[in-house]
């Protein structure tokens, strides 16, 4: 009885810290709709300057009361102001692009604030102080509890029931509120929408900066927080409803709860099967998300999402002549590679390729289907573990495993596109978030069969395909290959098909098409592509790991094709070979490349909204189909 | 001959009886309107037969098979064309292609993967756009036309499948006088000369009354009329429910 009554506390004091960060993301969502990235970052940050400002405030005998909340106090009041400022420099500017844009731009944010903490406070975890007065445990049914994980479930607590009286009993709380159900009558009605929006991104990123603030006694601050917080909180968010705060609130407390007793149990028997549940808490909260998601299709306590802004999508065109020869020549030149550069360009490019297929195959779903996916790593990874497991555990030979490779992240992208496809817009992106993150965890945790956290080493080609040029020329041919198929797919009828639906889906129904069959099968045609180019990857370096399918890569797949644009299918070429080119090069010369790429980002956002390639188009006017 | 055939329909929401015991028929070559002030239970008729809203009770046939519990994509293949009030089309596409979606959906080629749209169905196209007096926009992409023409593209992709039945949700809403005339003029046209059955919603009296061969009059989600425009324009119920009953 005692411990179930401490396992409960212990979920209360993470739904308390869930809630503060979902808060504030689903107030920004709700008012901007704006999917902000950079909401983990500006928690990430929270802890640092929580950690700095304590040590700036305390003795050598550390922190006294007032120096310990003084600190969490300013983190909090430090990152409303960058939120704020985010707000007013960038995000102001970009309210009318489309949404992904908003979303790149956000996330050309992380980057840079990622390698501001990198400058300000190293590379290394810092370890906060603990909170003064609050060190110890207090007894409950006779079970010692942390003293400060009480006063955290009080905090917590107090921030719902000020938020809700801030949304429910002041006027700026029913601006708020009007703004998240209609936000162009909002506008109509005469309320100054640009300081309603700065003020909702200044309190919800003051949220974030609190929730990390008030972490430092229980975790140490460090780098790697910003993604797998954002994670969390887009979890949060997505179940409880975007733009409600009490669904959050309910959400955070079902996830936390649920991992808080699947740690307490731990080792589970059923019928002669040992289930290790703490080690489910990597993948719990995207369990139930999937569940509420195909049960709830708008969250726990979220309402349906109004008609959501069309942008008249791509319309690709067959080839024209000076195109099509412009092309053959970038073709030849390719294969000619292998003679006149040298072997470090050769892998270089065989990289470019890879993520060029990699790229296009997320096009194919976010262009022409209009389904934005946030966990398209998962496909890629599925056919590079898919190769390196066909020849180590089941003895393909190397080219047979390549080839096969594909129907592995085939039948992955099946089974999650099954699901996704019954949803739409940011809840269907969520959703191929939390399956790839399963497919992650999965890889990550099964030992002995994927090699956890180490991957698989030796995966190399077949003795004739050894030499790099040798290998260049099969990821040459495999990934022009699929580019040219994927491409080709987009003119056909079902291509055609697939526009129709992101176009109108009411008219889809009425002239029989049947939408949710066309979409699913796009899953798996993406998903085949991606799991071509894992295959490719897998036997190019010689070795995986489970980063082939974490949230990163896939997160680098959107900016690949964001940045080249998502209007037409050289678009993620062009933004795969110019991000792969950037990370090599300008990672070599600096410690800062991610701020560099970020900054790139945001400016390329700011001066081509619609994208590279969208841009030389519209400049330009129609002169073929680049 | 009876194309569509509604008996004893109806529909509550909550506590609404939104329709009540409906019953009409329209025959090949027809065109029905269905009139009433709002919250007649117009749409909520319309919407059952199409497929939208499922019926609390009551039947809806189309050609002789029941069609109630069925989606819009199985009505659609048993031969029937709509149009909706707020055009539904797909923007990203030209004029041309779009009615070659509703050609190849037709056709039962959607599931290919290697030819190119352009070259298929292109001539079946171009017909309906000449018939519908768009063939000078068929290059056009769909995000750039007038709402009129808009109307037109939807017409002429109601028309692909060869429909039986043509439903119309306000098809002149949002267009100017003159426009409304010609275009409701033209489906009348068309309904004749291929004798289809067509059934319409409409707010502009004066499109319902020189164009529609019979009319349904609700009220209150119950049928008050229902007769050629003639004979509707002198009954006293209706006059009673479009100008205030006279005490």
């Amino acid at each position: 009885m005692s411990s179930i009554v401490i396992q409960f506390l212990n979920g209360l004091a993470g739904a308390s810290a869930l809630f503060l960060v979902a808060a504030g993301l689903s107030l920004i969502f709700g008012v901007t709709r704006i999917v902000n990235f950079a909401h983990g970052s500006l928690y990430m940050l929270g802890i640092y300057i929580a950690y700095s400002a304590i040590g700036w405030a305390s003795g050598s005998d550390g922190p006294g009361p007032m120096g310990f909340w003084g600190g969490v106090l300013v983190s909090a009041i430090a990152v409303g102001a960058t939120g704020a400022l985010t707000e007013m420099l960038l995000l102001r500017r970009i309210y009318g692009a489309p949404e992904l844009f908003q979303l790149l731009a956000t996330f050309g944010v992380v980057l840079v604030l990622k390698d501001f903490a990198l400058w300000v406070w190293g590379p290394e975890d810092l370890l906060g102080p603990r909170a003064p007065g609050l060190q110890g445990s207090v007894a409950i049914l006779g079970q010692a509890f942390p003293t400060y994980d009480l006063v955290l479930i009080a905090i917590g607590a107090s921030v719902l029931c000020a938020l809700w009286l801030l949304l429910r009993r002041t006027r700026w709380g029913m601006l708020v509120r009007a703004a998240t159900q209609d936000r162009e009558m909002v506008g109509a009605l005469g309320v100054n929408q640009k300081w309603l929006f700065t003020a909702v991104f200044a309190l919800g990123s003051a949220l974030a900066g609190l929730g990390g603030a008030l972490q430092i006694p229980r975790e140490p601050a460090q780098l790697l927080l910003d993604l797998s917080v954002i994670a969390d909180a887009f979890v949060v968010v997505v179940v409880g409803g975007m733009g409600s705060v009490p669904g959050a609130a309910l959400a955070a407390l079902i996830i936390a709860e649920i991992k808080s007793f699947c740690v307490g149990i731990g080792q589970l028997d059923v019928l002669g099967f040992t289930v290790s549940l703490p080690k489910l808490t990597l993948v719990v909260e995207f369990i139930v998300m999937a569940i509420v998601l195909v049960a709830r299709p708008w969250g726990l306590l979220g309402r349906a999402p109004g008609p959501q802004r069309v942008f008249a999508g791509g319309h690709e065109q067959p080839l024209q002549p000076a195109v099509r020869s412009a092309l053959l020549a970038i073709l030849a030149l390719l294969a000619a590679v292998p003679f006149i550069a040298n072997g470090y360009t050769v892998v270089l490019l065989i990289d470019i390729l890879v993520f060029a297929l990699f790229a296009a195959s997320l096009h194919f779903l976010m262009g022409p289907a209009g389904m934005a996916s946030f966990g398209h790593a998962a496909y890629f990874g599925l056919g590079a573990y898919g190769a390196a497991l066909l020849v180590k555990a089941a003895g393909f030979p190397m080219e047979t495993a390549l080839l096969s490779a594909p129907f592995v992240a085939a039948a992955g992208a099946a089974l999650f596109g099954w699901f996704c496809v019954r949803l739409s817009g940011v809840y269907l992106a969520m959703l191929t978030l939390a399956f790839a993150q399963i497919a992650w965890s999965v890889v990550f945790q099964w030992d002995t069969f994927t090699g956890g956290s180490n991957g698989i080493v030796g995966v190399w080609p077949s003795p004739w395909l050894a030499s790099g040029s040798a290998y260049y020329y099969v990821a040459l041919t495999l990934c022009g290959c699929g580019i040219w198929l994927l491409r080709r797919i987009v003119l056909s009828p079902y291509g055609f098909a697939l526009r129709a639906g992101r176009d109108s889906p009411l008219r889809c129904d009425a002239i029989g098409i049947d939408l949710v069959r066309m979409q699913w099968v796009a899953f798996i045609v993406a998903g085949t592509c991606a799991g071509l180019a894992g295959a490719i990857y897998a036997f190019s370096k010689g070795s995986i790991s489970p980063e082939t399918l974490s949230i990163p890569l896939s997160v680098d797949g959107l900016v690949m094709v964001l940045l080249g644009g998502v209007q037409t299918a050289s678009g993620p070429v062009v933004g795969a070979a110019l991000f792969t080119w950037l990370q090599d090069t300008v990672a070599r010369n600096t410690d800062y490349w991610r701020a560099l790429l970020g900054g790139i980002i945001i400016a390329l956002v700011l001066l081509f909204p619609q994208g590279i390639v969208g841009f030389i188009r519209q400049r330009f006017g129609r002169s073929g189909s680049l | 001959m009876n194309i569509l055939s509604v008996s004893a329909l109806s529909k509550s929401f909550g506590g609404v009886q939104a329709v009540r015991a409906v019953s009409f028929n329209v025959e090949a070559g027809q065109l029905l309107a269905i009139i009433g002030p709002n919250g007649a239970g117009k749409s909520t008729c319309f919407n059952m037969v199409n497929g939208q809203i499922r019926p609390d009770s009551g039947s809806v046939t189309i050609g002789g098979v029941e069609v109630s519990g069925k989606t819009p994509r199985e009505i659609w293949r048993l031969g029937v064309g709509r149009t909706f009030q707020i055009t539904a089309t797909f923007a990203s596409m030209t004029v041309r292609e779009n009615v070659q979606m509703a050609l190849l959906s037709y056709h039962h080629r959607l599931a290919s993967w290697w030819p190119r749209v352009m070259n298929l169905y292109r001539e079946e196209a171009d017909e309906l756009l000449r018939r519908l007096g768009m063939s000078e926009q068929a290059h056009r992409q769909c995000a750039l036309l007038a709402y009129g023409d808009l109307k037109r593209v939807e017409l002429a992709m109601a028309l692909a499948n060869r429909p039986r039945l043509l439903l119309m949700d306000e098809p002149t809403a949002g267009m100017a006088a003159a426009e409304r005339i010609e275009l409701m003029a033209l489906t009348a046209e068309i309904v004749r000369e291929r004798r289809i059955a067509a059934l319409f919603t409409e707010h502009d009296m004066d499109v319902v009354f020189a164009h529609a061969d019979r009319i349904v009059v609700l009220n209150r989600g119950l049928l008050i009329a229902e007769g050629s425009p003639e004979d509707v324009r002198v009954d006293a119920q209706v006059r009673d429910v479009y100008l205030g009953s006279r005490r």
